[in-house]
């Protein structure tokens, strides 16, 4: 078998893309950042942004933790010029983490032709040397993967949430480590998943979190719960919690980090997306690739992304595996899926032969093997406003 | 009779948690369709979308409905074997469920 291989980054991680980030610091770089990249858009240079003027502690953290991601090979930050984002910081920590990095200032840099023309030639010279640059044997337990379910159905909880999970318990098995999220969706579950943290405490803290979410959603009257979810079979949100939770397979969870905290090791953890303190700022994810984005600030290097009605999202920096539930949406929307795990309901395929071929694509992606939404040049990214505190002393046992 | 118990015992119907008194359709099934609930004969009366669900026994109003073993929500009306399970008929106990219909669209 070919071993597989990631691009060595100087805090030791490894990346299993080599990919350029164009980043804008505001609403009002966006177009130019845009522009910047189309003609590399099937060159692995990725447009990401923070759309607020105004400043935010939780958005800074994820840019700088998605510049700095071992996916991410070199950064050009786009500016206005006026905006309240810290550039300054964002650049030092990015050349600190031994990337090369600019920021481009349009004001600065004499508006939006010279600005496009001037990204273009710093865009273009880094990819060449990125291109070059040299690859190391990398071992599945250096691996952090993320999982998500997205536009789900009655048939997600049944096929594709568990062979994800089969999939979780095989790569934790050798060594990685991986992130399933939605506190959101994981209400009416949270005392079974509380008997699987490594500790008492750490139970505390995930049932604490869960609490939060029901908190949070009821204040804004709605679950995370859309109406395509009602129209293939979930009645509620718990029924789409029971199903969603199986996400996280069957190993014991070692942790529970917020948005932008990296794994510290091996093992299964639950990311927080519910921000604390009091409700502001709107619901805690406004769509499926808002949690993607957070999954990939926290290291991933790829996201499992599991869903019934059809979801087409990728997304920038990490490539998202599309695990189909439904047999039905496969058949319909197969351009856009990896795994076919309605082949379970069918009885094609078993639960575990699912899961197998779940790690198996997930390890061939630091093979050069590329998912579908990367193909289709998908690269998905939202930002938004959002608050947290750090977490607590429990919630990573050593 | 004979033709009806055929087209049952169903390799269709999926019960997810030997308590469950709901089951899932593991395929699209047809309104009118002769099924065995529970060894007892039911005809579907509406299309049942994969994924869906129908109850296993009679449910009364008030009483839970368990699927995967699990609590998801409270029948809000009394529902028969066989019947379809959904927002019609049952609500959660966190928050409502938002769902749209072709019906919302056109203004009814």
């Amino acid at each position: 078998m070919i071993a597989m291989r990631g691009y060595p980054r100087s805090d030791g991680r490894k990346g299993i893309r080599n990919t350029v980030v164009v980043g804008y610091l505001v609403e009002c770089a966006h177009h130019v950042a845009r522009e910047i990249a189309i003609p590399f858009r099937e060159a692995d240079v990725h447009v990401i942004g923070f759309p607020g003027c105004y400043p935010n502690a939780y958005a800074e953290t994820m840019m700088e933790r998605l510049c700095t991601h071992p996916n991410v090979g070199a950064v050009l930050l786009v500016s206005l010029g006026c905006e309240s984002f810290n550039k300054y910081g964002l650049e030092r920590a990015v050349r600190a983490s031994g990337r090369p990095v600019k920021t481009l200032v349009i004001q600065a840099a004499g508006g939006t032709r010279k600005s496009i023309a001037e990204g273009r030639d710093f865009v273009s010279e880094q990819r060449l040397l990125l291109d070059e640059a040299e690859m190391v044997p990398m071992a599945a337990s250096e691996l952090v993967v993320g999982t998500v379910c997205g536009g789900s159905d009655g048939t997600s909880g049944i096929t594709g949430n568990p062979a994800a999970g089969r999939a979780f318990d095989l790569l934790i098995a050798d060594g990685a480590a991986c992130i399933f999220e939605e506190t959101g969706e994981l209400i009416g579950c949270e005392h079974i998943m509380a008997a699987r943290a490594v500790t008492p405490a750490l139970g505390a803290e995930l049932e604490a979190s869960v609490a939060k979410a029901a908190r949070y959603y009821a204040t804004l009257g709605y679950g995370s719960f859309a109406a395509g979810n009602a129209d293939g079979g979930l009645t509620t949100i718990e029924e789409k919690s029971m199903g969603a939770y199986a996400k996280s397979g069957a190993s014991p969870i070692s942790g529970l980090i917020k948005p932008g905290d990296i794994p510290p090791r091996g093992g299964l953890y639950l990311l927080d997306v519910v921000p604390d303190g009091e409700v502001r700022f709107g619901f805690p994810n406004i769509n499926d690739n808002a949690e993607i984005a957070e999954l990939i600030a926290c290291g991933a290097h790829a996201v499992l992304f599991v869903t019934g009605r059809g979801s087409v999202v990728g997304s920038a920096i990490s490539p998202v595996v599309k695990i189909c539930a439904n047999p039905e949406t496969f058949r319909r929307m197969d351009d856009d899926m990896d795994i076919d795990a309605g082949a379970i309901l069918e009885g094609r395929a078993t639960l575990d032969q699912v899961g197998a071929a779940i790690r198996d694509l997930v390890l061939d992606l630091g093979r050069g093997k590329r998912t579908r939404s990367e193909a289709l040049a998908h690269q998905e990214f939202i930002l938004t406003y959002k608050s947290f505190e750090p977490i607590g002393p429990a919630c990573l046992p050593t | 009779m004979a033709e009806a118990k055929r087209a049952v015992s169903d390799g269709r119907l999926l019960l997810l948690g030997s308590g469950d008194n709901v089951l899932v359709a593991r395929q699209r099934i047809a309104a009118g369709e002769a099924m065995s609930i529970e060894g007892r004969a039911a005809v579907l009366a509406v299309d049942l979308p994969i994924g869906h669900k129908l109850a296993r026994r009679a449910i009364a109003a008030g009483e839970k409905i368990i699927k995967y073993g699990a609590p998801i929500g409270v029948a809000t009306q009394a529902i028969a074997p066989g019947e379809h399970v959904h927002v019609h008929n049952v609500r959660s106990d966190y928050t409502p469920t938002y769902h749209l219909t072709a019906e919302q669209g056109s203004g009814a």
